[in-house]
């Protein structure tokens, strides 16, 4: 068994931020990532509410953890969190019905949301509650912002406005493919590159640091 | 062959243990879902019904009231509430004085990507159409769903014509939706070039529906004019 490290460092917080940001480096999540992310909007309420389950079902298995018979653990972890799921499917119809029809089908989905149920397993069932919420809005903010880098890429390309303002006036020929499923793909690509190239810099960088001391 | 670890292994858990904390989180989960339900139900009903009330005064001009009925063979029937009747859902829509400005209905037809629902609102004093509002769609975005902003199609339901024909048993003319600027008659609708195929939906959708529900409706008309009262003395309270 693993044992439990209790201490909360900096690091349970950023980690979900950056080093294992769950879209950019973990890959995980990818239904959501790229279906809902046309606008800005939707992927912020979307990263939100994947947020708010992510925490609430981590608080709660990691109050239980002693609890649970590692033999029923799946099952239960995703009643758990499908509960929570439709809460917020509930509450967001009641925010706004313009919401919810643009998130569609898709907040139901965030029950099979992978990251969800790898958070419950590896971390919140290991872990001291305080600790899983701590590294569960690191996590969820992580999402959320990666969530939101494809959508304000996508809203201002595809449809050339940023949170429903327009941004170029009349003249901007919208670059609609952006807004379609191909556009995702372009754009998280696009995105992986970027922070894969950036993460080579800085170890080159660090191994020539190293050197030099030498 | 067996192993020190395998050996060393926990004894299995109960069954009963799995089975209580399977209940235990069951139970759980319905108090929270039941919980939300009932603290949310009267938001969400709220929500829908401003939804429909703002689509429906957006596809009748002027009307500030509005009061549904369920039409089917037996007649028109109020909506009061509870008790649900078997029918096409219409909302009858008034202006201050009470006076009846239209009538809109839902329709739908197949688009590009899936079902185009829409409402549109038929003014009996012209015998036309008056406004159309789409309700849901999956169109390609920036194709399709231009049946929404391109101005040059909304402005094809200001004025629609749906008459009856002289015995009132079918329109006078089909709604057709036409090559984009060749519409001629007033009872065409001026296709968006690039979005043909949702064009034709919207057409299809309006016409299927008018047709059946416009000949229907018209034995009542009388009854609809009646000025609304309960919504009336509401909204003149609210003033």
């Amino acid at each position: 068994m693993i044992k439990e490290k209790p201490t909360i460092t900096w690091e349970t917080f950023t980690e979900g931020l950056w080093r294992e940001n769950p879209v950019f480096v973990m890959l995980l999540g990818m239904c959501p990532v790229l279906a809902v992310t046309n606008s800005a909007i939707n992927a912020l309420a979307m990263g939100l509410a994947t947020t708010f389950v992510l925490l609430a079902s981590g608080t709660l298995i990691s109050l239980l953890r002693h609890n649970i018979p590692k033999q029923v653990r799946i099952a239960t972890y995703i009643v758990i969190i499908a509960t929570f799921v439709t809460i917020v499917d509930y509450t967001i119809q009641a925010i706004s019905l313009d919401l919810y029809n643009a998130l569609g089908a898709f907040i139901q989905l965030i029950v099979v949301n992978c990251m969800i149920l790898g958070r419950a397993e590896a971390y919140a069932s290991r872990n001291r509650p305080l600790k899983a919420i701590v590294n569960g809005i690191g996590m969820g903010i992580g999402f959320t912002f990666a969530l939101l880098c494809l959508g304000v890429v996508r809203e201002i390309l595809g449809a050339g406005t940023l949170f429903g303002l327009d941004l170029f006036g009349p003249r901007f020929e919208p670059w609609v493919v952006m807004l379609l499923p191909p556009g995702g793909f372009l754009v998280l690509g696009a995105w992986l590159l970027l922070f894969e190239w950036m993460k080579q810099r800085k170890e080159r960088a660090e191994l020539e640091a190293a050197a030099e001391t030498r | 062959m067996s192993t020190p670890e395998a050996e060393a292994l926990p004894p299995a858990t109960p069954a009963g243990k799995m089975i209580q904390t399977l209940v235990g989180i069951a139970m759980l989960s319905g108090f929270l879902v039941v919980l939300t339900y009932q603290l949310t139900k009267p938001i969400i009903a709220e929500n829908q019904r401003r939804a429909i009330e703002a689509a429906v005064f957006t596809v009748i001009p002027d009307a500030v009231v509005r009061s549904d009925f369920v039409i089917n063979d037996k007649g028109l029937t109020p909506v009061t509430g509870e008790e649900s009747v078997e029918g096409v859902l219409i909302y009858a829509g008034y202006n201050r004085d009470g006076e009846l400005k239209g009538i809109a209905a839902k329709a739908a037809a197949q688009g590009y990507a899936d079902l185009i629902h829409l409402l549109y609102g038929y003014d009996p004093g012209c015998e036309c159409i008056r406004g159309m509002k789409v309700l849901k769609l999956a169109e390609t975005p920036g194709l399709g769903d231009k049946i929404i902003t391109d101005a040059n199609f909304v402005a094809n339901f200001e004025a629609l014509d749906a008459r009856l024909n002289t015995d009132g048993s079918a329109l006078a003319n089909e709604i057709v939706t036409v090559k984009a600027g060749s519409k001629q008659n007033p009872w065409e609708i001026d296709a968006i070039s690039g979005a043909t195929i949702s064009s034709k939906a919207v057409g299809k959708a309006i016409n299927q529906s008018a047709k059946q529900l416009l000949p229907a409706i018209r034995p009542h008309l009388e009854k609809l004019k009646q000025p609304p009262v309960l919504p009336d003395q509401q909204e003149v309270a609210d003033d």
